[in-house]
């Protein structure tokens, strides 16, 4: 049975269609992951699925279970990590922990045993008594990560687990996500906005824009689109008349101009450089820096949906004022 | 359908934080106490119209003031989730497997504990201030009261916390609706002082009638009787909480 299973799901806010028919299946033990800038319905998705929101039309199941018709068995098959802290900042750690497993209907004994286990597990126990108000943005992820744990889900979904961490803490907390999906089979929903992250730990990836899924595969193949290596050039001057030139190539195989870098895929990039160079001279471009590396997701990305993901989050940022809209307070 | 160790543990987790703020506590006994101080001993040599021959205006007011601790600690209580909601808690408990009324009864149950305390603190500092309650029976019926006040407002707080998107229309709400009802609940004055428009207001006003069921029970000398006193007020809080755990259900938490 499949862990998740969405078919054409749609949510509008007002005149936003922030999830647009949505449709994918994620299979018991996969690590799923979405990748997209903010604002593309990463969270939007996530929160459909968690049962936080009502989908505006198309239908979901989580473990089997319909996420409209049968909200608590939804609820006790997932967990979850949210973007933003949900923690009480006027409770301790273990309190915090305490509150879930009671909710979760937990006996004494068991409550005691896992909430001893997971706060190991992300290496709190020793500051379990500190109010969670005096915890720093690393710890209380961490926490919430083992809040998340508590009640062995069958699908954990982790949005943006890693934002805003350091960068010890964050491989620390990709070490802890694969041990979980590797060693306890949980079926794992991740949303970030970091290739790097998406690259490393993700079965398969579903690329988002727009409200859209525009391309969803394993992180190799999605590489493997592209064809062969990136190639960016940096011009000085007008690259125009270039790029016009390089377009009627047959063996560039995609090709963008971006804030006069031209990026473009091709096989055999190393043996083809002199070539480029030569070219450039020919049209009066001077050649500034060249460069040759393997594609990465960014590539992908920037394949898909024409501009990198961070022209796309500054696009997205005046759009989207703090603490308001269709989103709720305080999302990122 | 309701969840008890959900309940008891919303419940407790109100009772940690309303024990870890002191500065709340104190907070919100502060303004009660001013209007009892002040009002009740500067006033209390003076015939106020309207309040009953033989009882002095500290003891017409206590109940006053009682009234208006359970207003505006229940408002607040009920108004909470908005707080929850800012700070991500909310998602928390909502996606937790337990039934919408078990997250109702949770809050209900915090919530009237922690106002009951207030109240309760207002009383004892009253006594101090030369107040007497006349026996155990009294102080049940006026705990009756008591509960049912704080039922009635935390229910209405639920109602505007899950029809509003953030804490913006908090102010609103307090200068609106929670301020009216307090003016026209007679909790400073007799409401035969009013003119008859703005006393006619009075009898919608939930408060009115804990008001005056308050002072029924600890001074007896109310305008209607305890038993009607208590069945409106009965009718209210049914009402309000009802209201509030069916807009909380359909609240989104996001």
């Amino acid at each position: 049975m499949d862990a998740i299973f969405a078919e054409k799901l749609t949510k509008t806010f007002k005149d936003v269609t922030a999830v647009d028919a949505v449709s994918f299946t994620v299979p018991e033990g996969e690590l799923f992951g979405l990748l997209g800038p903010n604002g593309a319905g990463k969270t939007t998705t996530i929160n459909i699925l968690s049962t936080l929101l009502h989908p505006t039309s198309g239908s979901a199941f989580v473990g089997g279970h319909d996420v409209r018709r049968s909200r608590d068995n939804v609820r006790k098959t997932i967990g979850i990590v949210f973007q933003d802290p949900a923690l009480d900042g006027k409770l301790t750690g273990r309190e915090n922990l305490e509150f879930h497993a009671m909710m979760y209907g937990l006996g004494r004994e068991e409550r005691r045993r896992r909430i001893d286990d997971v706060l190991a597990l992300v290496e709190l126990t020793d500051r379990a008594r500190t109010l969670v108000e005096k915890y720093s943005g690393g710890m209380k992820r961490r926490l919430e990560i083992a809040r998340g744990l508590i009640h062995r889900p069958k699908v954990l979904f982790l949005d943006e687990p890693t934002l805003g961490l350091d960068a010890q803490t964050r491989r620390h907390i990709w070490d802890y996500i694969k041990k979980l999906n590797r060693e306890h089979h949980v079926t794992i929903v991740l949303t970030t906005h970091y290739m790097e992250e998406a690259d490393i730990l993700c079965d398969r990836i579903a690329i988002m824009d727009h409200g859209k899924f525009v391309a969803l595969d394993t992180p190799a193949r999605l590489k493997d689109i592209l064809g062969g290596d990136v190639v960016n050039m940096e011009i000085e001057g007008s690259a125009a008349a270039l790029e016009s030139e390089l377009r009627t190539l047959s063996w560039i195989k995609t090709l963008g101009l971006h804030d006069g870098v031209l990026t473009m895929t091709m096989e055999k990039g190393e043996r083809r450089i002199p070539e480029l160079i030569t070219l450039a001279q020919a049209r009066g471009a001077t050649v500034a820096c060249v460069h040759l590396r393997k594609p990465s997701l960014e590539d992908v990305f920037l394949h898909f949906t024409g501009s990198t993901i961070r022209e796309r989050e500054a696009d997205a940022r005046p759009s989207r004022p703090m603490g308001g809209g269709p989103h709720g307070p305080g999302r990122r | 359908m309701i969840n008890r160790p959900a309940v008891f543990m919303l419940w407790l987790r109100e009772m940690k934080r309303f024990s870890r703020s002191k500065s709340r506590i104190i907070g919100s006994l502060i303004m009660p106490l001013f209007f009892l101080g002040f009002l009740g001993l500067g006033f209390n040599r003076m015939a106020v119209p309207g309040v009953a021959p033989g009882v002095d205006y500290l003891k017409f007011l206590v109940p006053g003031i009682i009234g208006m601790t359970l207003l505006f600690s229940s408002t607040m209580q009920g108004l909470s989730v908005l707080w929850d909601r800012e700070f991500g808690f909310l998602k928390e408990i909502m996606v937790a497997p337990v039934s919408r009324l078990s997250i109702v009864l949770g809050r209900l149950a915090g919530g009237v504990t922690t106002s009951l305390i207030q109240a309760l603190l207002i009383l004892a500092i009253s006594i101090v201030l030369g107040f007497r309650v006349r026996g155990w029976t009294d102080l049940v019926v006026a705990l009756a009261f008591m509960l049912l006040i704080s039922f009635t407002f935390i229910g209405l707080g639920l109602i505007f916390a899950s029809r509003m998107r953030d804490i913006q229309g908090f102010g609103l709400v307090m200068n609106f609706i929670i301020f009216p009802l307090f003016f026209l609940s007679g909790a400073f004055y007799p409401l035969s002082n009013l003119p008859w428009f703005v006393r006619s207001l009075s009898y919608v006003d939930p408060l009115t009638y804990g008001i005056d069921g308050l002072r029924g029970a600890m001074i007896r000398s109310s305008t209607h009787s305890l038993v009607f006193n208590l069945a409106v007020l009965a009718g209210f809080a049914f009402l309000m909480t009802s209201l509030g755990a069916f807009f909380f259900e359909k609240s989104e938490s996001v």
